[in-house]
C-alpha cells in the first residue's frame, strides 16, 4: 500500500493555533536530541521539545487542562495547567511550554495552587447555569475542575441571569454561550481539525465570544453538522438537537408502531456511558433494553448498510461499464455518500463535484424507506402509524432525515435520528442497566446481517465492505483467497488519506442478480482499480484539492469519504470525552465484531436477496431501487446570503 | 523645532556607512557594548536580541518596527517618527544588515495615519538616496521597509500579537517559547524592536557605544525619552539620562508637589511621594517613557478606575486570568467607590492581582494588576474609610 504525497493545501489557521514551532528531531534517539528535566523533584528524560504536560503525563503526574484537547493544536488561552518553571518570573502553561533544556518544574507550589484556584473561580463567575439542570452534569471539565480545586463557594460571584440566547437553528448543533468557557476548542476543531471554519472568536476581552460567520444562527451558515465541536466541548456550551421527548411520546402511544434500527457504531461506545472502558460493544445487550424501553422492533441497520453496498457497488461498476465498455463520460472517481457530514461539505465547497457523489442514500435512509413500504406492506400495518427512530453515532444524520427530499416512501422516511448519549440518556431514564442486560437477536425481516455491514463504522469500513462484494461479484473468487479471512487490511488504519491498488487479473461470469445489467465482465478483465479513502473532512480536503490539481486521487474509481476523523466511531453523537486512543478501542470492538459474524459479506445475507426477489424486483439500480433508496443532492455553495 | 536636542544632532547617514562598513559580528557587538536596552518598557538588551536573530538559521528574516504605540500616557513614538524618522529607518536599516535580513516592517499604529504619508515620503527619499533598496550605498547588501498599518488595538503593541496582526489574523499573542527571534513573521526569525530603540541604534553606530553609555547608570545606560503628562506646568517628550530620580525629573517638568506619578502608563507602576528619591532605570522603577503626574486633587480611585477600564476593554480575551480577572478589579473598584466593598474581598482582589500578574499568558495581563496593586498598596489609608463591613457585599 502506498499513499500518493499530497500537496498540503495552504493552512488557514493561525499560527498561535498551530503546533509549537519547535519540533522534535524525528528519532530523537538516534541523534540524541533528549533532555532531562525534574518534575517536582522526580526526573524524566524526554525528546527535545516535548511539553512540561506530555512529560507529566509520562511520569503519572496530574496537571489540570481545559483548554488542551488530544485532538487539537497547542492554545494555552485558559491557563489552568498553570506550572512553576525555576528561574522564571511567571508561571509557565504546561501544556504550551516545550521543553529544550534541562528546566525544574513544580506543579502545585502555593503560587500554582493560587492561581489555579484564581482561574477557576474566574471562569465560574462567567459560567451560567447550575450543575444539576446540565446535561453535562457528571461529565463536564469545569465541574472536576471545581471539584479538584476544593471550590466551595463562587469567591467572584456567578451570574444569576442568562446573558446569551440559545441558538437552536440547526437540526444538529445547539449553541449555548451562557455555558461557554472560551477554551476555543470548537474553534480548533472546526478551523484546524475539519478545516469548515463555521465559527470564530468575535470581538476583544470579556466581550469576546464564539460565534459563526456575521452572527447568523447556525442552521443558516456553512456548518456541516459534523458535530466535532461537541464532542470536544468541557462544558455543556454545545449539545445535539435532543429529540428524546419526541421519540418517548411515539413510544407512550400505543397507535404507534414505533421501530428503532441501531448502527453499529454506537453499540460499540455506548457502554461508554454506563462506566464501562471503551472498545466493549454491547450490541445484543442493546436489543434486550430497547424492547424493554419500549421500541415495537429492533432492527439491524448493517441490513442496509448491506443493501447500501449492492447500490453503491453496482452504481461503481455501471459507471465503469460507462466508461470502459460504452466508451461515454462517467464521473470518476465515485465518493461514497454515506456520511452526511461528509455529504455537506461536498454541497458546500465542492458542488461542482455533485455528480461523483454516489446517488445511493446512506444506509440510516435506505432503511427508513424500506420500512415504511415494504415492512409496512409485508406487515400489514399503516406507514403513517409507523415510526422510525435511528440511532445513529452522527449528529448529522439529524440533518440528513430532515432533508425534504427524503420522503420517497411517502412519509418522512426516518422521524428521529437519535445520538449515543441521547439514546444512553433514554435508557438511564428508563432505569435499565444496559451492560447487565441478557442479550437478544434482532427482529425479523431483517435479523440476518453481515460482517461487512459492521465495519461501515470505522475510516475504512465502506470501501472494504464494498470490495468483498465487487471482487466477488466480478472476479467469482472467493475474497479469502485473496485476502486472509477476508480482511482486506490495506484499507483499514488511522492515516488520514490511504490509497490501494488492486488489480483485475481475471473475470468470472455476471452473477444472476446483476445479469440484466451487465452482458459479461471482459471490460473489467486487465484493470487496476484505483481506490481511496480519507476521514476527517481536512483529508477530504486535501484529496478534492488534489482532484482539482488533476494529481493522483483524480485517477481513482472510488473513494471513501468520512466527515468524522476516524469515521463513525469517532461520529459527533458518540459518547464523550474522545481521544485517539478511544477512537482505536472502539474500531478494534467494531472489527472484532466483524469477525464474529457467520456471513461477512453484503451480497451473501439472505434477507438482501430476498427483498430484491420479493420488493425492489429489478435487482440493485433497478427502477424501484431508484425510487426508493437512492437519491439527489443540493448546490449549496460557501457564500451565504 | 524639535523637542529631542541628542536626536537632532546626529546625521543620519553616518550611522550607516559605518555599520556597513563593519562585519556583522562587530556591529552587534557595538550595540551590545553600548548596553542598549529595549526602549519599549521591557528593557530586554537590544544586542541580545539582535545576536539571538542573527543566529538563527532561516532563508528569510525580518525587522520590525514596533510603532504601535498605545500605551496611554505615551506619545513620544510619535514626536521621533515625526521629526526623525530617518534615524527609526536608519535604525531598522542597520538591524536588518546585523540580522542578514532584507526586509523591514514599520507596524503603524492605526491613529497615527496620518504620519503614513510623511513617512512615505521619508522612505522615498532614503531609495532614492540609495539607502534603501537594492546595493544601498553601493554594497553589496539589500534592504527595503514597507509600512503595514495597525487597526487601532492595544494589544498589537505586544510583539507576538502585532506578528498575528502582520499574518493577516486577529491581534492575539502566541505562546512563547518559541519567541520571535526564532520563529516570528511567517514562522522566520525576526526582531520587533520599538521606535526608540532603533533610533537610538542609529545614534550609536554614529558615535559609538562609549558616547552612548556616557550617561545613565551601570546597568541603565544612556539616555530615555520620556512622554510627560498630567498635573504639571510643562507637559510634553523630554530627554533625560536614565538613572534621574522621580524628584529630579518633576522639577524639570513643572511637577512638583505631586500626589503620585504613574510610571510606565497603564500598566506600569504608581509611585508615590514617599518614593520619589527613586530611580527611573531598569534596575529600580523601569519604564517604556510615559509619566503621568497626579496632583494633590486627584482622587487615585479614579485614576485607577480610568486604567481598568481601559484594561478591560483592550484586553485581547484569549486568556482567562486577563479575560476575566480586569473585569473582577474594575469592578472591586466600583464597589470600593460606592463603600460597598469588604476588606475581605479586598485583600481577595489583591491576590488576584498576583495571581493575574502570574499566570497571564502576555504583557499584558501581567501587568495590568500593576497599578491596582501599587494604588492600593500606597494609599490604603484613603481608601479604608470606603470599604464595607460585610463580606461581598
Amino acid at each position: 500500500m502506498s499513499t500518493p504525497a499530497l500537496q498540503d493545501p495552504a493552512r488557514r489557521t493561525p499560527a498561535s493555533q498551530h503546533s509549537l514551532g519547535i519540533k522534535p528531531p524525528p528519532a530523537p534517539e538516534a541523534i540524541g536530541g533528549q533532555v532531562t528535566l525534574s518534575i517536582d523533584g522526580q526526573e524524566i528524560k524526554v525528546p527535545l521539545g516535548t511539553t512540561i504536560l506530555e512529560a507529566a503525563t509520562k511520569m503519572g503526574i496530574h496537571i489540570p487542562t481545559l483548554c488542551h484537547h488530544p485532538d487539537l493544536c497547542v492554545a494555552g488561552v485558559c491557563r489552568v495547567c498553570s506550572v512553576e518553571v525555576e528561574g522564571m518570573r511567571t508561571l509557565q502553561a504546561a501544556c504550551a511550554f516545550p521543553v529544550t533544556a534541562p528546566i525544574k518544574v513544580k506543579t502545585h507550589t502555593q503560587k500554582v495552587r493560587t492561581a489555579r484556584r484564581h482561574i477557576v473561580d474566574l471562569l465560574l463567575s462567567d459560567h451560567y447555569g447550575e450543575c444539576y439542570a446540565c446535561r453535562r452534569n457528571n461529565n463536564c471539565e469545569l465541574q472536576s475542575l471545581a471539584r479538584e480545586h476544593g471550590v466551595d463557594f463562587f469567591r467572584f460571584g456567578h451570574p444569576v441571569k442568562p446573558a446569551h440566547e440559545i441558538d437552536g437553528s440547526s437540526y444538529s448543533v445547539v449553541r449555548d454561550l451562557n455555558k461557554c468557557v472560551l477554551c476555543r476548542r470548537c474553534v480548533r476543531t472546526c478551523i484546524d481539525l475539519q478545516e469548515v471554519g463555521t465559527i470564530e472568536v468575535v470581538g476583544r476581552s470579556d466581550r469576546s465570544h464564539i460565534k459563526p460567520f456575521l452572527d447568523k444562527p447556525l442552521g443558516e451558515v456553512v456548518c456541516i453538522n459534523c458535530g466535532q465541536c461537541i464532542n470536544r466541548c468541557p462544558t455543556g456550551a454545545l449539545h445535539a438537537q435532543d429529540y428524546t421527548d419526541e421519540v418517548w411520546a411515539a413510544i407512550d402511544n400505543p397507535a404507534k408502531h414505533v421501530v428503532i434500527q441501531t448502527a453499529p457504531s454506537p453499540r460499540a461506545a455506548i457502554g461508554e456511558c454506563f462506566g464501562l472502558p471503551a472498545g466493549q460493544a454491547l450490541t445484543f445487550e442493546l436489543n434486550t433494553a430497547l424492547r424493554r424501553a419500549g421500541f415495537d422492533r429492533v432492527f439491524d441497520t448493517n441490513f442496509s448498510a448491506d443493501l447500501t453496498i449492492m447500490e453503491e457497488g453496482t452504481e461503481l461498476l455501471l459507471r465503469l461499464k460507462k466508461a470502459l465498455l460504452l466508451r461515454e463520460p462517467a464521473a470518476f472517481p465515485q465518493f461514497t455518500s454515506c456520511s452526511p457530514g461528509w455529504v455537506k461539505f461536498l454541497e458546500h465547497f465542492y458542488p461542482e463535484y455533485i455528480p461523483n457523489l454516489s446517488t445511493a442514500k446512506s444506509p440510516q435512509q435506505m432503511f427508513g424507506a424500506v420500512i415504511k413500504t415494504y415492512y409496512a406492506e409485508k406487515h400489514g400495518i399503516d406507514p403513517k402509524d409507523i415510526v422510525t427512530v435511528a440511532l445513529m453515532p452522527c449528529s448529522a444524520k439529524k440533518f440528513e432525515c430532515n432533508r425534504p427530499e427524503m420522503d420517497s416512501s411517502g412519509f418522512k422516511d426516518v422521524d428521529y435520528g437519535l445520538t449515543t448519549r441521547e439514546l444512553a440518556k433514554m435508557i438511564h431514564e428508563a432505569g435499565i442497566d444496559l451492560p447487565r442486560m441478557p442479550k437478544s437477536d434482532f427482529d425479523a425481516p431483517f435479523g440476518t446481517a453481515t460482517g461487512s455491514g459492521v465495519i461501515f463504522g470505522a475510516t475504512g469500513g465502506v470501501m472494504e465492505a464494498a470490495l468483498r462484494t465487487v471482487i466477488e461479484l466480478v472476479t467469482g473468487k472467493k475474497v479469502e483467497d485473496l485476502f486472509e479471512h477476508a480482511d482486506i487490511k490495506p484499507v483499514r488504519g488511522f492515516e488520514g488519506v490511504r490509497y490501494v491498488e488492486l488489480p483485475i487479473t481475471e473475470v468470472g461470469p455476471v452473477p444472476e442478480i446483476l445479469a440484466h445489467l451487465f452482458p459479461h465482465w471482459a471490460f473489467l478483465k486487465g484493470q487496476t482499480l484505483k481506490l481511496a479513502v480519507a476521514h476527517g473532512t481536512a483529508n477530504a480536503k486535501k484529496v478534492m484539492e488534489d482532484i482539482k490539481r488533476g494529481g493522483p486521487m483524480s485517477k481513482c474509481h472510488f473513494i471513501e469519504f468520512m466527515g468524522c476523523p476516524g469515521g463513525c466511531i469517532g461520529g459527533g453523537g458518540q459518547p464523550i470525552p474522545t481521544s485517539p486512543e478511544i477512537r482505536e478501542a472502539r474500531a478494534r470492538a467494531i472489527y472484532a465484531e466483524d469477525s464474529a459474524y457467520a456471513v461477512r459479506k453484503s451480497h451473501e445475507n439472505p434477507d438482501i436477496g430476498r427483498i430484491y426477489q420479493e420488493f425492489l424486483k429489478e435487482g440493485p439500480c433497478g427502477h424501484r431501487s431508484h425510487e426508493l433508496l437512492h437519491t439527489h443532492y443540493t448546490v449549496r455553495g460557501k457564500y451565504i446570503e | 523645532m524639535s523637542q529631542l536636542p541628542t536626536f537632532t544632532s546626529m546625521k543620519a547617514e553616518d550611522g550607516l556607512r559605518k555599520a556597513l562598513g563593519m562585519p556583522r559580528p562587530d556591529l552587534i557587538a557595538e550595540i551590545s557594548a553600548s548596553g542598549l536596552k529595549g526602549r519599549g518598557g521591557a528593557g530586554f538588551p537590544t544586542g541580545v536580541k539582535w545576536n539571538f536573530a542573527a543566529a538563527a538559521k532561516a532563508d528569510r528574516k525580518y525587522v520590525v518596527c514596533n510603532a504601535d504605540e498605545g500605551e496611554p500616557g505615551t506619545f513620544k513614538d510619535r514626536v521621533i517618527l515625526q521629526d526623525h524618522a530617518d534615524l527609526v529607518f536608519e535604525g531598522m536599516t542597520i538591524a536588518g544588515k546585523a540580522i542578514g535580513a532584507k526586509e523591514g516592517i514599520l507596524f503603524l499604529r492605526g491613529e497615527y495615519t496620518y504620519l503614513k504619508t510623511h513617512l512615505e515620503e521619508a522612505l522615498a527619499r532614503r531609495r532614492e538616496a540609495k539607502l534603501l533598496g537594492k546595493e544601498i550605498l553601493g554594497q553589496d547588501f539589500n534592504f527595503d521597509i514597507r509600512i503595514f498599518m495597525g487597526s487601532g488595538a492595544y494589544i498589537c503593541g505586544e510583539e507576538t500579537a502585532l506578528i498575528e496582526c502582520l499574518e493577516g489574523f486577529r491581534g492575539e499573542p502566541r505562546n512563547r517559547p518559541p519567541f520571535p527571534v526564532n520563529t516570528g513573521f511567517l514562522d522566520r526569525p525576526t526582531v520587533v524592536n520599538n521606535v526608540e530603540t532603533l533610533a537610538w541604534a542609529a545614534c550609536i553606530l554614529q558615535k559609538g557605544s562609549d558616547w552612548f553609555k556616557s550617561v545613565g547608570t551601570e546597568k541603565s545606560t544612556g539616555i530615555k525619552i520620556f512622554s510627560v503628562s498630567g498635573d504639571c506646568a510643562k507637559p510634553g517628550v523630554y530627554e533625560f539620562p536614565l538613572g534621574i530620580t522621580v524628584k529630579d525629573l518633576l522639577q524639570q517638568v513643572g511637577g512638583a508637589g505631586a500626589q503620585a506619578v504613574q510610571m510606565g502608563g497603564a500598566s506600569g507602576l504608581c509611585v508615590p511621594a514617599s518614593e520619589f528619591g527613586r530611580q527611573i532605570a531598569f534596575e529600580d522603577i523601569p519604564t517604556g517613557g510615559s509619566v503621568i503626574v497626579f496632583g494633590p486633587q486627584r482622587d487615585m480611585l479614579d485614576v485607577l478606575h480610568n486604567f481598568l477600564e481601559f484594561f478591560v476593554d483592550e484586553s485581547c480575551g484569549q486568556c482567562t486570568p486577563c479575560r476575566l480577572g480586569n473585569r473582577k478589579l474594575l469592578e472591586g473598584v466600583e464597589m470600593l467607590k460606592a463603600g460597598a466593598c469588604s476588606m475581605a474581598y479586598l485583600q481577595e482582589l489583591c491576590a488576584l492581582g498576583e495571581s493575574m500578574q502570574l499566570a497571564s499568558k502576555c504583557g499584558l495581563g501581567q501587568s495590568s494588576p500593576n497599578a491596582f496593586l501599587s494604588v492600593m498598596k500606597h494609599f490604603r489609608a484613603e481608601f479604608m474609610g470606603r470599604t464595607h463591613g460585610f463580606v461581598n457585599a
